[in-house]
């Protein structure tokens, strides 16, 4: 049968310090679809990051496997691009630079990568930012740039971060239709992490909303609102709630223990 | 109003007169003898009547060539190792401990030794400017390389870099400021201990000229070198500031 896009298989992830072990993901299976775009979502310690980096290839599942396409993930490839929450951005590097980074490692010629990195910059809106270092940018622009750069060198699969987590509520809102936007004109499939229910209810197609430590899967929400979505109407306002709910037994638990 | 620039002369301005007025009064009730605090106008035509000779040019081009010479050998080699060291976790494990041994002698204390080992010639010059120079570039550049950004790492490593890019891509351009830095403690160091180089056994240079006036109590000649090291310091520190202001600019805010 169709193989899936990334399929995490009962992932377990202990991290050990001093003699100290802890178990930060627990039993973690689930299948993403081609171009899906799926929400993780939890308390913050909840290991979600844990298990993006995981899917990027950073590091590898104490137990269980994670694997693309059929293959297993073992190391970060340019197969999975990342958006990062602190840009992670190359400060010596122009804006076209930085796009150009990914580009440069792939045998193209120079006017093709020149190419490729203005077509992605005007993606994301900077084209006429292209000589302007980071430092010169606003968080919401710095952040565009991180997609932008991400996106270059065609990745299949893009992983984020809690990408707009340090932007303002405006900022973040639009880079929230932004994304949406990119994705409808190259559509990847996207893994998004985020601690923002709306946020997520917005974004994904699917909803993993994520137990505390250890994370487990504590609920799959299918998101059934048609796009483009209305972060003031009914549904909208229902599906939050509920998901709210789930979330906040998650967040006692943790200030419980 | 006075701009910014001309109210840094002032003071200067300021100094000069104060040292020609306490020169003068010394002269006329000798309170103590003149020959001590010779005035200003004196060091200035010692200093005039050396450049005339041409011998002034000759005195700061023999210290500026140890200077560089030295450096670039010291420098070089710091940041050859540091490069290493900072890149290879066994090679700073071999290396630092030897480092942190040798660091806190003051390069001083060495001189004496250099010049029985390797002469009383230019080399032992040569070879004291780039030890001493070699430590501050090692160190800072290890430690750029080691405190590079993991998450540009990271980010480098997602978008297809090797390991050999990772190095030449992102470690160094990252550790740049941290680098440069060293490198412009290095040459000032330099410049601190050339003088102390030349007092032993050299017939040319700064360092010469002030052991020479030492020697026969020529205090204008002293003053004077003392004088022309201080503007060759002082344009070296200012030509690396704009160097730097240009190679990094990307660092400036807005």
């Amino acid at each position: 049968m169709n193989t899936p896009k990334i399929r995490i298989d009962r992932v377990e992830k202990t991290f050990s310090l001093n003699g100290h072990s802890s178990k930060v993901i627990d039993d973690f299976s689930i299948d993403i679809s081609h171009s899906e775009f799926v929400s993780l979502l939890g308390p913050s310690g909840c290991g979600k990051s844990t298990l993006l980096n995981m899917v990027a290839g950073f590091f590898l599942p104490t137990t269980g496997q994670i694997s693309m396409d059929g293959h297993q993930v073992q190391s970060p490839s340019v197969e999975r691009g990342v958006v990062f929450q602190q840009f992670a951005l190359f400060p010596w590097l122009t804006c076209l630079e930085n796009v150009s980074f990914g580009l440069r490692f792939q045998s193209l010629p120079a006017k093709e990568i020149l190419d490729r990195a203005r077509v992605h910059l005007d993606l994301v809106g900077l084209l006429s930012h292209e000589k302007k270092f980071p430092n010169q940018l606003s968080g919401g622009m710095k952040q565009r740039l991180a997609i932008a750069r991400a996106l270059a060198p065609s990745p299949s699969v893009l992983l984020m971060d809690e990408p707009f987590g340090s932007l303002d509520a405006q900022t973040r809102e639009t880079m929230q239709d932004e994304l949406l936007r990119i994705q409808k004109m190259v559509p990847k499939t996207i893994l998004f992490v985020t601690h923002s229910v709306s946020e997520a209810v917005y974004l994904a197609d699917r909803i993993v909303v994520m137990t505390a430590s250890p994370g487990t899967i504590k609920e799959v929400i299918s998101v059934d609102i048609p796009r483009p979505r209305d972060r003031y109407s009914n549904v909208f306002a229902q599906l939050s709630s509920q998901i709210e709910k789930i979330l906040r037994e998650e967040v006692k638990k943790v200030s419980n223990a | 109003m006075l701009s910014h620039k001309t109210v840094r002369w002032i003071p200067l301005i300021l100094l000069l007169l104060m040292w020609a007025f306490f020169s003068r009064v010394n002269q006329t009730f000798h309170l103590f003898n003149p020959i001590l605090l010779p005035s200003p106008t004196d060091v200035f035509v010692e200093l005039w009547n050396l450049f005339k000779t041409g011998k002034l040019v000759d005195h700061i081009q023999a210290s500026l060539i140890r200077v560089i010479l030295g450096f670039l050998l010291g420098a070089g080699l710091g940041l050859f190792s540091g490069l290493l060291a900072g890149a290879f976790r066994p090679v700073q494990d071999m290396v630092e401990p030897i480092v942190e041994l040798l660091r806190p002698i003051p390069p001083l204390a060495l001189l004496p030794m250099m010049v029985l080992w390797f002469g009383i010639a230019e080399t032992s010059k040569v070879i004291f400017i780039g030890y001493t120079s070699f430590f501050p570039v090692f160190i800072t550049t290890m430690e750029g390389i080691k405190n590079v950004d993991p998450l540009l790492i990271r980010a480098a490593l997602t978008l297809g870099a090797s390991r050999k890019d990772l190095f030449w891509k992102v470690m160094i351009p990252a550790s740049f400021p941290q680098i440069i830095t060293g490198l412009r403690l290095s040459i000032g160091l330099s410049f601190f201990v050339i003088v102390a180089a030349e007092f032993v056994a050299a017939d040319r240079g700064l360092g010469f000229l002030i052991n020479d006036g030492r020697n026969f109590f020529l205090m204008p000649q002293m003053m004077g070198a003392a004088i022309v090291i201080g503007i060759l310091g002082y344009s070296i520190n200012t030509l690396v500031k704009k160097m730097e202001r240009r190679l990094l600019q990307w660092r400036e805010d807005q």
